[in-house]
């Protein structure tokens, strides 16, 4: 068990084990899989959990994101955060570490 | 059944399925009076051998499905469990064991770990351990449930305790939860015992008073705010006190089917209590087609098979109609409204009945008998 994560852009973000993020092939499409649960990811989303993999902190994150789509640092980074918090609220994200 | 063309799957707009529910095995070492397996169990000599479950992991896969259930009865009764989560793993389904607990030990556990199973529901009677083993019927059986949970964590596998309530140990609701953190679980499920099957001949000894379960779900509130990040909490309420039904495996064959041990595939794991349904066995005609075509989905498919109130509820395309096998325990017709829904002529009539129950002292539990040669219940 772990205390109540808050997201900043130093953390490592990672998915805990028993949640995978895959790609369906026959439905074409990126889902969150855990127990008794299944999330259909956004665009923005897949792009974003994409680059979650236990190394990259949240800034690392959003800077390549905002660099990839050409955007303000400071937004990408703000939504990030509040979807990773979102995440790690429902138990799908937890900090590597 | 009339004679009126079903319209199929691919008609009402419905995508392939999300997760199949696989009931490995009837045989279970515990006799719980509440159990969601059909009241005539199938026997070992009719289960599907191994290479069968993995033709289906397979067609599964190919029709996009994502999530597998290993389930039964107790699915560590079969000796290829290990076979068949390898194959489920390897194919890219997220799988999950679904388990009294009582069957394994440590070795096994580790086994499944490197296979690549990816979760544990593990089932709790009460956390008492002298009422939790009266109740599943099986001596030993909670502190046994313990020691499992230690080593499915000692093996980092994650956890969910599968705790049903109900009048008989609600009270331990508080303790239900912390027993969930004390043993490291990542998700604990609050599910109150749902009344067909096997449940609704032991209603009188389950049904809880409205005041009960208000103060549970007090419970549950609060702890969901205190827990938020650390413990994922899902509950489930007897549907006798929603205010609208269930709505029953997010409608008849729009997301999920079930497999039974002998590979007749269901609309869920009720499905066998409504007498005139036909199914479709896979030892004869593929998922997919059965998906698309079989009699026992289409039939309760969309809206079409509704009466009123339903057929002209606002609500029809969000509860669809509640739960079938409900409709069929409590009003001896499928089709009929289910008795949860407030709107159904019946709900008063029933509802009251169950109400008056729950008020009287319990009655002893009606135990199912298909373990006895593991133990007996004390």
């Amino acid at each position: 068990m772990t205390d109540i994560l808050k997201i900043n852009e130093s953390i490592v973000p990672k998915f805990p084990k028993h949640v995978r993020f895959r790609f369906n092939k026959p439905r074409k499409e990126w889902v969150i899989l855990a127990p008794e649960r299944l999330v259909k990811m956004d665009p923005i989303a897949v792009e974003i959990l994409q680059l979650v993999d236990g190394e990259r902190t949240v800034k690392n994150i959003a800077s390549e994101l905002s660099e990839k789509f050409n955007a303000p640092l400071e937004t990408i980074l703000a939504d990030v955060i509040e979807m990773l918090q979102d995440l790690s609220d429902k138990g799908f994200i937890e900090e590597n570490g | 059944m009339d004679d009126v063309k079903l319209k199929k799957a691919s008609e009402h707009g419905i995508q392939p399925p999300l997760a199949l529910l696989a009931e490995l095995s009837h045989r279970c070492p515990l006799q719980c009076p509440y159990c969601s397996n059909p009241v005539q169990l199938e026997k070992k000599t009719g289960e599907l051998t191994t290479d069968e479950w993995k033709s289906v992991i397979d067609q599964a896969v190919e029709m996009g499905m994502h999530q597998i259930h290993l389930s039964g009865g107790e699915p560590t009764v079969r000796h290829d469990l290990e076979d068949i989560v390898e194959h489920c793993t390897k194919q890219g389904l997220y799988t999950n064991l679904i388990t009294s607990g009582v069957l394994l030990n440590p070795d096994r556990l580790k086994k499944l770990e490197k296979l690549g199973l990816e979760h544990v529901q593990l089932s709790f009677q009460d956390t008492d351990s002298d009422n939790a083993d009266r109740i599943g019927g099986f001596k030993g059986g909670h502190e046994k449930k313990l020691e499992v949970a230690k080593w499915v964590r000692d093996v980092e596998l994650p956890l969910t305790c599968n705790c049903v309530v109900h009048r008989q140990n609600i009270d331990n609701l508080e303790n239900f939860i912390q027993m969930a953190l004390d043993l490291d679980a990542e998700r604990v499920e609050i599910a109150q015992v749902q009344y067909y099957g096997w449940a609704l001949k032991n209603r009188a000894a389950f049904i809880p008073t409205p005041d009960q379960l208000d103060h549970a779900t007090e419970i549950v509130e609060k702890a969901r705010v205190d827990l938020k990040g650390k413990l994922v909490i899902d509950y489930v309420i007897p549907d006798y006190y929603a205010k609208h039904p269930k709505n029953c495996m997010g409608g008849w064959g729009r997301r999920f089917l079930n497999m039974n041990p002998k590979g007749d595939v269901l609309p869920c794991h009720a499905a066998e209590t409504i007498p005139h349904l036909k199914f479709d066995n896979v030892r004869e005609k593929s998922l997919k087609w059965i998906w698309e075509n079989s009699e026992a989905f289409n039939i309760y498919r969309g809206t079409d098979w509704m009466p009123d109130p339903c057929k002209t509820c606002d609500r029809k395309e969000i509860d669809w109609g509640g739960c079938r096998c409900q409709a069929m325990a409590l009003t001896g017709d499928a089709k009929s409204t289910d008795p949860a829904c407030s709107l159904s002529p019946l709900h008063q009539e029933i509802f009251s009945m169950a109400a008056e129950e729950a008020k009287r002292p319990p009655p002893e539990f009606i135990y199912r008998r298909y373990g006895v040669r593991f133990n007996s219940p004390t």
